[in-house]
């Protein structure tokens, strides 16, 4: 089981019910100012875009694999049993490695505190856990964002991309983006028109590194012997000068 | 007490120092926000891209030299290793002292040593830095117990010499190579002219290069600033070696390119262009400059082909870090004057303390040999020649 959130931006009429109510959630300010700031940032962890007369809504994509996760050096990012990835503060220790490498820009970050902290969608996983919608779905007033299973939110992408296919660009965006998110999206015409990358992998990010990390035991035991090996070849002159010094003609191999 | 007269670098360095520090109280007491111009979508500026970047590759002499006289058993570059060991030391101490500013929550720096996670690179960088300033550490005591006479700890350094030196030599490696891990995440965001699966290695190869320059920058500077004497066969030598290694990395680079099939874009008119081509053309001039016999001959000549060398590769970590990062973010990042200030005043520390330390331990040659006589008993300098043989230049 895998919570997960479907946004159909052919529904949604940006009313911003879900940044209100994700703001009253996590217990920030909200009001007119914050409502037209148009991106993601440590007071507001999701965001409704306006793209022509279509809107997007913007909120952290939950990774199957996750690329913060991978990439923080002291665990403060963890992808939970659930599907949520969730960051512990108690933890972080402030290199914004996680915001520097997320595919997506999502982990914002408290630039203006002297004790900064990361700050991203937690999937409202508090919620969830006790069987309650998230707040954005719950806050939705036309069903544009819904929760749920992720194999059941596919399914029902699936099934409204065969009942209108008309009114659907005719792909899930999130299946496999950057190795599949756990925010799917349905929209009426190609994702860039609506703001989302398009220029991701289809394979999981963390490989990337991990295929150079590997490789570190195997330089420290190759290049340990090669470099200790090379010392005694080139140091061999030495030993036979100083026996040679000593009176002992020197008859070491 | 005598005052220090005030000279023209002194005053320099009085004014780094002040504005440093009133920089340094902004940033701690205010924090990231008011005392840099990064965001959410420029979360590394130069603090990262210079002093980090930058700073461990200036500090690659370290490994390169030590690699060459230990391991290699080339004992003629004996004389330019201990300046060398003291610039990557003191590099890697501003290394550190960059990372507490750059840091959002400084004092948990020690976090990595209790909290693995060995999937980061981060995490790889994070220990290479920790344990390579220790092992530097190691490297440098000598100099230090050959001041104060403290003959068994200096004995008991030389009988772990040799490990301590293959495990700097390989954590060097690490390190250097993983800076360019660190951008291996960012296929989407990093512009493809440096965007490599092989920048890892080309981070290694390119801190090689700037190592080897560096040694010839700072035996040019040490040489005007005490008074000893550059070796200049030395250097004219290490001119040959750095002329082949950069042409190495740079056939390296384009045959990368070729293989990505982004050779096209050598040519679009953009920003990321035009600072590729600065990037590759500081390389290419430094290292045609070495080609020639008369500029490695001439102590200014091949100090200048070495600068060429310096900038490139200096050119190259912004490009990464900066101007290829640039597009992807949406945003043009311009670093704030405290941001500025505290790298300069960390680079001044960093000259200040080579000065100090290169003046009261015996760091260069003839200060070791005179220190020596008046440091060591004679029996102690006898050993000292059957295990190092004191090198002729």
């Amino acid at each position: 089981m895998s919570f997960a959130i479907l946004y159909d931006s052919t529904m949604c009429v940006g009313c911003k019910a879900c940044e209100e109510a994700c703001a009253k959630k996590w217990g920030m300010p909200y009001n007119d100012q914050i409502a037209a700031e148009p991106r993601i940032s440590a007071h507001k962890l999701t965001v409704v875009e306006t793209h022509g007369e279509r809107y997007s809504r913007k909120l952290c994509m939950h990774c199957e694999d996750p690329t913060c996760v991978s990439v923080c050096p002291v665990k403060a990012m963890q992808k939970t049993a659930q599907g949520p990835v969730v960051y512990d503060e108690s933890r972080c220790f402030g290199c914004r490695y996680c915001m520097q490498a997320c595919p997506f820009q999502v982990p914002a970050y408290e630039w203006h505190s002297a004790n900064p902290r990361v700050k991203k969608c937690n999937m409202c996983i508090e919620r969830q856990t006790k069987g309650e919608k998230t707040a954005c779905t719950e806050a939705c007033p036309t069903g544009a964002t819904m929760c749920g299973q992720r194999d059941e939110l596919i399914a029902e992408a699936r099934r409204r991309l065969a009942d209108k296919p008309g009114d659907y660009y005719q792909k899930i965006y999130g299946i496999k983006e950057a190795g599949g998110t756990s925010v799917l999206y349905l929209s009426a015409v190609p994702f860039a028109e609506i703001g989302l990358r398009t220029n991701l992998p289809n394979e999981p990010l963390p490989a990337l590194t991990w295929r150079a990390l590997s490789f570190v035991p195997d330089i420290a035991t190759v290049g340990g012997t090669l470099m200790g090996g090379i010392w005694w070849i080139t140091h061999r002159r030495d030993d036979v000068a100083q026996e040679e010094s000593n009176g002992r003609k020197g008859d070491r191999a | 007490m005598k005052l220090p007269k005030i000279t023209f670098w002194r005053l320099v360095f009085a004014v780094l120092m002040v504005a440093g520090l009133y920089s340094a109280f902004i940033r701690f007491y205010y924090g990231l926000g008011a005392s840099t111009n990064l965001n959410d979508q420029f979360p590394w500026g130069i603090w990262i891209g210079f002093d980090i970047l930058c700073g461990v590759g200036l500090a690659a002499g370290g490994f390169t030299l030590v690699a060459v006289v230990h391991i290699f058993n080339i004992e003629r570059y004996k004389p330019i290793l201990r300046p060398t060991i003291l610039t990557a030391f003191l590099g890697y101490l501003l290394v550190i002292a960059a990372l507490v500013f750059d840091l959002g929550l400084p004092y948990r720096v020690w976090h990595p040593l209790v909290m693995w996670n060995p999937h980061s690179v981060m995490f790889e960088v994070a220990w290479c830095v920790m344990l390579y300033t220790t092992v530097l550490a190691l490297e440098f005591a000598p100099a230090v117990c050959e001041k104060f006479g403290w003959h068994f700890a200096r004995k008991w350094l030389r009988t772990i010499s040799v490990p301590i030196v293959i495990v700097g030599v390989i954590l060097s490696t690490l390190h250097q190579s993983s800076l360019g891990s660190l951008y291996l995440i960012v296929p989407s965001k990093l512009y493809p002219l440096w965007y490599s699966p092989f920048m890892p290695v080309f981070f290694f190869i390119s801190a090689i290069c700037v190592g080897l320059a560096m040694t010839i920058f700072e035996s040019w500077h040490s040489s005007r600033a005490f008074n000893t004497e550059m070796h200049h066969s030395l250097m004219a030598q290490i001119g040959r070696i750095l002329a082949v290694v950069v042409a190495t990395y740079l056939m390296l680079r384009f045959v990368d390119m070729r293989h990505r099939g982004v050779l096209d874009l050598l040519w679009i008119p953009r920003t990321e262009t035009y600072f590729f081509w600065l990037e590759i053309g500081l390389f290419f001039t430094g290292m045609l400059l070495l080609t020639q016999r008369p500029v490695r001959q001439n102590p200014a000549a091949l100090y200048a082909s070495g600068l060429f060398v310096i900038f490139g590769f200096l050119a190259n970590r912004l490009n990464i870090s900066v101007t290829g990062m640039e597009s992807a973010a949406g945003v043009h990042y311009i670093p704030k004057w405290t941001e500025i200030t505290i790298t300069l005043a960390i680079i001044a520390l960093g000259f200040a303390i080579f000065r100090t330390a290169a003046k009261y331990l015996p760091v260069f040659e003839q200060k070791r040999s005179n220190d020596a006589v008046n440091q060591l008993d004679q029996q102690h300098l006898a050993e000292e020649e059957v295990h190092q043989p004191v090198c002729s230049v």
